[in-house]
């Protein structure tokens, strides 16, 4: 059932260049002897989502870190609306694994934080942060600390913070796996309805199929030794999407078989280095 | 989750009165003791005054106003050797935090210098400054000195990363991340400092006074050991306890106030 799972291996066959957010080309990304990304390019269309999926060591955390602007590519293009990317910006927001949280902030002055560093003051921000919070339902955490705040509540602050300085595009890192699987189930239906409202371009990093499955447009799996990537699967399935519907377990499998040869190959290539 | 249950509140609440009758007990055992001791006469009453006498002798210097006069001279001379200590340390410690020239320029000189006690400073300090309060301001400093900036210089090192990219990311710059992440994250650590600070400021403060001055709560005890006053000596110990005391209050309230967010209840 591989027509169900369109393999692609040139994305700018299927979005137009010009309606690319991220235009990557060439990329790579070297520490000092160790290559952590070789000849990576993607292009991402504008209020696409794409999942990034491979075992570990493959530099999907690298690939994302590398957008974001926390690393810098030794060579290849890195173009996000345009424009090269050289360090963070508020024109790409992040939301971590560990959350992120200024912990001395309330719930309020972390959504706030963006927004007041671009100038904005009281019933502005007010606005801002209201209209955030109660998207992400945690309109009675304003006031608040986020340590006093469970773990999928205070990722909902992180999303709202990061969307409320209204960036080009979202990046994700794991978001959800800190989180128990009934948490991390609700929060990803909760993510695909704010992404819905937003229509913002999202680069979310996983290593879990089903949220892979059932989150993406796009899903770019990759390969460790050096990291690149090895395919990118197109997702058939519409939207809402159902976690139970054949489509989805088909897609799981095809995607489980992909992501086990690469984790083969993977340990393969690790025992040949030796 | 986001509403503090009240259980818990009422329970801490329990716990803290059964704390405070505790600490009452403890007292109120000690002064008894204290009473019983003098009033079977064992100890010769000069060198160990009942507690009437102590209270006697308080209110006597409640009268003619040397309570006052001393209690003043030490807790003046005490913040301003703090203060001073406090506002030298923690710009360093900021510099040697985030510099790793400064750091190893200032460091290998600190770690020399800090074994040095302060009492052992308080000779050379009144040769140069005479035995007049900058002597004393100074050796107080000294001692206030060290521990704030230990603490300063770790708290810096101690910023969580991720809230550095979260910071710059939402589009942050060198200053605000400093402000709002850097020096966020190393208050607590400067709080401490200053509380050992302040405690070693006091122990300098009292050694100071012993060695040589004309006023302040060491003067007091010093005058009236004297004059086999030791009503007057307890009284002048006492007295630096209840002041140190109130001074570590003062600082924990501050620390509270400042850092609400870390004792918020969960």
């Amino acid at each position: 059932m591989a027509a169900l799972l369109k393999l692609t291996r040139n994305d700018a066959a299927v979005h137009q260049p010009s309606a690319n957010k991220v235009h990557i080309e060439g990329l790579a990304v070297r520490f000092s002897e160790f290559t952590a990304l070789s000849n990576v390019s993607l292009d991402i269309a504008d209020g696409e989502f794409v999942c990034l999926i491979g075992p570990s060591g493959c530099g999907k955390t690298t690939l994302l870190n590398t957008i974001a602007g926390f690393e810098t590519a030794s060579e290849g293009t890195l173009l996000v609306g345009g424009r090269p990317v050289s360090q963070p910006g508020p024109d790409r927001g992040v939301v971590f694994q560990e959350y992120g949280l200024f912990p001395w902030f309330t719930v309020e002055q972390n959504v706030q934080y963006g927004p007041r560093l671009k100038g904005l003051r009281g019933g502005e921000l007010q606005k801002i942060s209201d209209r955030y919070l109660s998207l992400v339902h945690l309109e009675h955490a304003a006031k608040h600390f986020p340590s006093q705040l469970s773990g999928g509540m205070r990722q909902r602050v992180a999303i709202a913070r990061a969307l409320a300085n209204k960036p080009d595009i979202l990046l994700m890192d794991e978001p959800f796996g800190a989180l128990d699987a009934m948490t991390r189930e609700m929060l990803q239906e909760e993510l695909l309805k704010i992404w819905e409202v937003e229509r913002r371009t999202c680069i979310f990093v996983t290593h879990s199929i089903g949220e892979a499955i059932f989150l993406a447009d796009r899903i770019v799996v990759m390969a460790a030794h050096p990291g690149r990537i090895a395919r990118v699967f197109h997702n058939p399935m519409g939207r809402p999407r159902n976690r139970t519907s054949s489509e989805y377990f088909e897609a799981f499998r095809v995607l489980n078989e992909e992501l086990r040869m690469e984790i083969a190959a993977a340990k393969q290539a690790e025992r040949g280095g030796e | 989750m986001g509403e503090a249950p009240d259980p818990i509140i009422a329970a801490k609440r329990k716990a803290k009165k059964f704390n405070a009758i505790l600490a009452t007990v403890a007292i109120v055992g000690c002064l008894l003791l204290w009473w019983l001791v003098s009033a079977t006469g064992l100890i010769n009453p000069v060198l160990l005054p009942a507690p009437g006498e102590v209270l006697s002798a308080l209110v006597q210097s409640v009268r003619d106003g040397t309570i006052w006069i001393n209690t003043w001279a030490s807790l003046l001379r005490v913040l301003e050797g703090f203060l001073l200590g406090f506002s030298i340390a923690v710009p360093l410690g900021v510099l040697m935090g985030n510099s790793r020239v400064a750091r190893g320029l200032i460091e290998p000189l600190i770690e020399l210098i800090r074994p040095i006690p302060p009492i052992a400073i308080i000779p050379i300090m009144i040769l140069w400054f005479g035995i007049g309060e900058l002597s004393k301001v100074f050796i107080i400093a000294y001692g206030a000195f060290f521990p704030i900036l230990v603490n300063t210089m770790a708290g810096f090192r101690e910023v969580d990363p991720v809230l550095i990219r979260a910071a710059r990311t939402l589009g942050a710059g060198r200053w605000q991340i400093f402000r709002d992440v850097v020096l966020r994250s190393a208050l607590p650590f400067i709080i401490v400092g200053a509380r050992l600070g302040m405690g070693l400021a006091f122990i300098v403060l009292v050694a100071a006074e012993l060695i040589a001055s004309s006023e302040g709560l060491g003067f007091l005890i010093n005058d009236a050991r004297y004059n086999f006053r030791t009503d007057r000596v307890f009284l002048g110990m006492i007295l630096i306890g209840v002041l140190g005391f109130v001074l570590n209050k003062l600082l924990i309230e501050i620390e509270r106030r400042l850092l609400r967010w870390r004792t918020v209840t969960a």
